[in-house]
């Protein structure tokens, strides 16, 4: 019988979609019966006093969770947050409950037997609870107490290869899609480049310095599947230059309905949606009209092209990205806590992503970036919070990247232009006499 | 690098008076509070001082999940403040 009265829980449960309350009355069971004879670490009933602290926030409409703490591990200034409960007596279980993140494998790669592993030792010394890959990427291992963090850091270190993730005022666990590992859009190794920045930036990832907190997320294509645009400081979105390539006989094998041709790779072919319709479901649906389809022919004028991937993505067996790829660097996305929410806005339009020089092309734009933040940023403000504040024109100086018309997004509305000393012939420096030639007092 | 932030003892003991001078009114602090410590030198430089510190125990990180400041260690709310050992 469960610990503590849910009714309301209960009530989520009668959803039509899987729960998460199910999800942790099995583990309060699946604990209190500990069928593998588990030396629990930390309170065998710490999940039923969950759903009870849950139940009772509910009831009150406000948090039972005190907020933060000094918890971590030696020499880390993130991965763990601390967690307290202001019901201690009633909910001793989870009176100490800390957050662990864990840094996730590039590509969300991992082996069953690792996942084992993990899973047994946070059953060990945690609450057996995870949540995996929620808003932050990260594996994140929800309950444990203080002493159990440096074991469970030990263990994952030592044994398992493991490092934990950032959180805090820290570069966050960089997250990205899987890249050319099974897409073939993939225009560059989102995977190798995340790798290669979350080892080259490890100091940033656990010594907390910075003004707040700081994501990069890498797409390898603008489908954007890790919605890196809207959820990174910096997002990098593979894109390319040259001609999307059309096989022009499978373009035809669509517009015939050959069966061999679904439309959208077969993704909507569960209910019959009617003919594939070439006009209606391609060209009229590219935002920038670029493409036209005449005498069985397909064109895309190039320049004109956005990449928005429409048309490769409802007809991928007859359109391919270009050959000269690289990627796209937007900056400044967040969630509304100031300001509103914020999308990134475009500062490179297009870099090439080089292995073989350690991406220096791209290093050079981040620390630039990572200069000015430290030195400007307000305590608690955002990269595109401090873009908002100083204007986009100051990052494109401190970047020493030189303003392009990508980088504008509407037509400009303050009638004023304000010249600096070094953008105006001769400078400020007026020869006074000459002046007063002509000029007098 | 300035004069202060080069000599290890000189920079723990400006920062440790300083911290020790605000404690009545706080306990944690930003990383930024730290400029005001070293107002010559650049952030990147401050933070291997102070990062250096924290692995003498001199400081401790705290952090609220979202945001990290630095305290005196043992200064302010510990792990006893909560309970635990």
């Amino acid at each position: 019988m469960a610990k503590h009265e849910t009714p309301l829980l209960d009530q989520l449960e009668t959803g039509p979609w899987p729960s998460f309350v199910s999800d942790l009355k099995q583990q309060a069971e699946v604990r209190a019966k500990n069928e593998e004879g588990v030396e629990f670490q930390i309170p065998q009933d710490c999940v039923d006093d969950l759903l009870g602290v849950l139940e009772l926030s509910y009831k009150h409409g406000r948090t039972h969770w005190k907020h933060g703490g000094i918890v971590g591990v030696f020499g880390y200034g993130g991965g763990v947050i601390g967690r307290y409960c202001d019901q201690p007596k009633m909910f001793p279980g989870v009176e100490h409950f800390h957050t662990m993140r864990v840094a996730q494998p590039a590509g969300k790669y991992y082996t069953t037997d690792y996942l084992k592993k993990l899973t047994k030792l946070w059953d060990f010394r945690g609450s057996g609870v995870t949540n995996m890959h929620g808003a932050t990427g990260d594996i994140i291992l929800l309950g444990t107490t203080t002493p159990q963090l440096e074991e469970v850091f030990w263990t994952m270190t030592h044994d398992y290869n493991q490092d934990l993730g950032g959180s805090g005022s820290n570069l966050r666990t960089p997250a990205d899609c899987l890249g050319q590992s099974r897409c073939e859009y993939a225009c560059y190794d989102s995977q190798a480049l995340c790798h290669f920045l979350t080892n080259e930036y490890q100091d940033e990832l656990h010594r907390p310095a910075f003004p707040y907190k700081f994501k990069f997320k890498f797409d390898a294509c603008p489908n954007c599947c890790v919605a890196s645009i809207a959820r990174s400081d910096m997002s990098f979105i593979g894109t390319w230059k040259d001609d999307i390539r059309i096989d022009q006989d499978a373009v035809n094998k669509y517009v015939e309905n050959d069966t061999a041709y679904p439309s959208n790779a077969g993704a909507h072919k569960g209910r019959d949606w009617g003919p594939f319709d070439i006009e209606k479901e391609v060209v009229a649906l590219c935002p920038t009209d670029c493409m036209k389809f005449e005498n069985k022919k397909l064109t895309i004028d190039t320049p004109n092209c956005t990449r928005c991937m429409h048309c490769i993505n409802v007809m991928p067996r007859a359109l391919k990205i270009g050959k000269d790829t690289g990627c796209s660097i937007l900056c400044g996305a967040k969630a509304p806590i100031l300001d509103g929410a914020q999308m990134g806005s475009l500062l490179v339009p297009f870099v090439e992503v080089n292995a073989d020089n350690d991406y220096e092309k791209i290093t050079e734009v981040i620390e630039n970036i990572w200069d000015w933040w430290m030195e400007e940023g307000k305590n608690r403000e955002r990269l595109g919070e401090l873009i908002m504040r100083q204007g986009f024109q100051k990052l494109l100086e401190v970047t020493g990247i030189e303003a392009v018309p990508q980088h504008v997004s509407y037509p400009r509305s303050n009638p004023y232009i304000f010249w600096k000393e070094d953008e105006v012939e001769g400078g400020w420096d007026r020869d006074v006499e000459e002046y007063r030639k002509h000029h007098l007092r | 690098m300035s004069e202060l932030l080069d000599n290890k003892e000189a920079a723990t003991k400006a920062v440790v008076d300083w911290m020790t001078k605000k404690s009545k009114t706080k306990t944690k602090f930003y990383f930024k509070d730290f400029y005001k410590v070293f107002p010559d030198d650049k952030p990147r430089l401050i933070k291997k001082v102070i990062t250096k510190m924290v692995q003498d125990e001199v400081l401790e990180y705290w952090s609220s999940g979202s945001t990290t400041m630095y305290g005196l260690k043992g200064g302010g709310i510990q792990h006893s403040s909560e309970g635990e050992e």
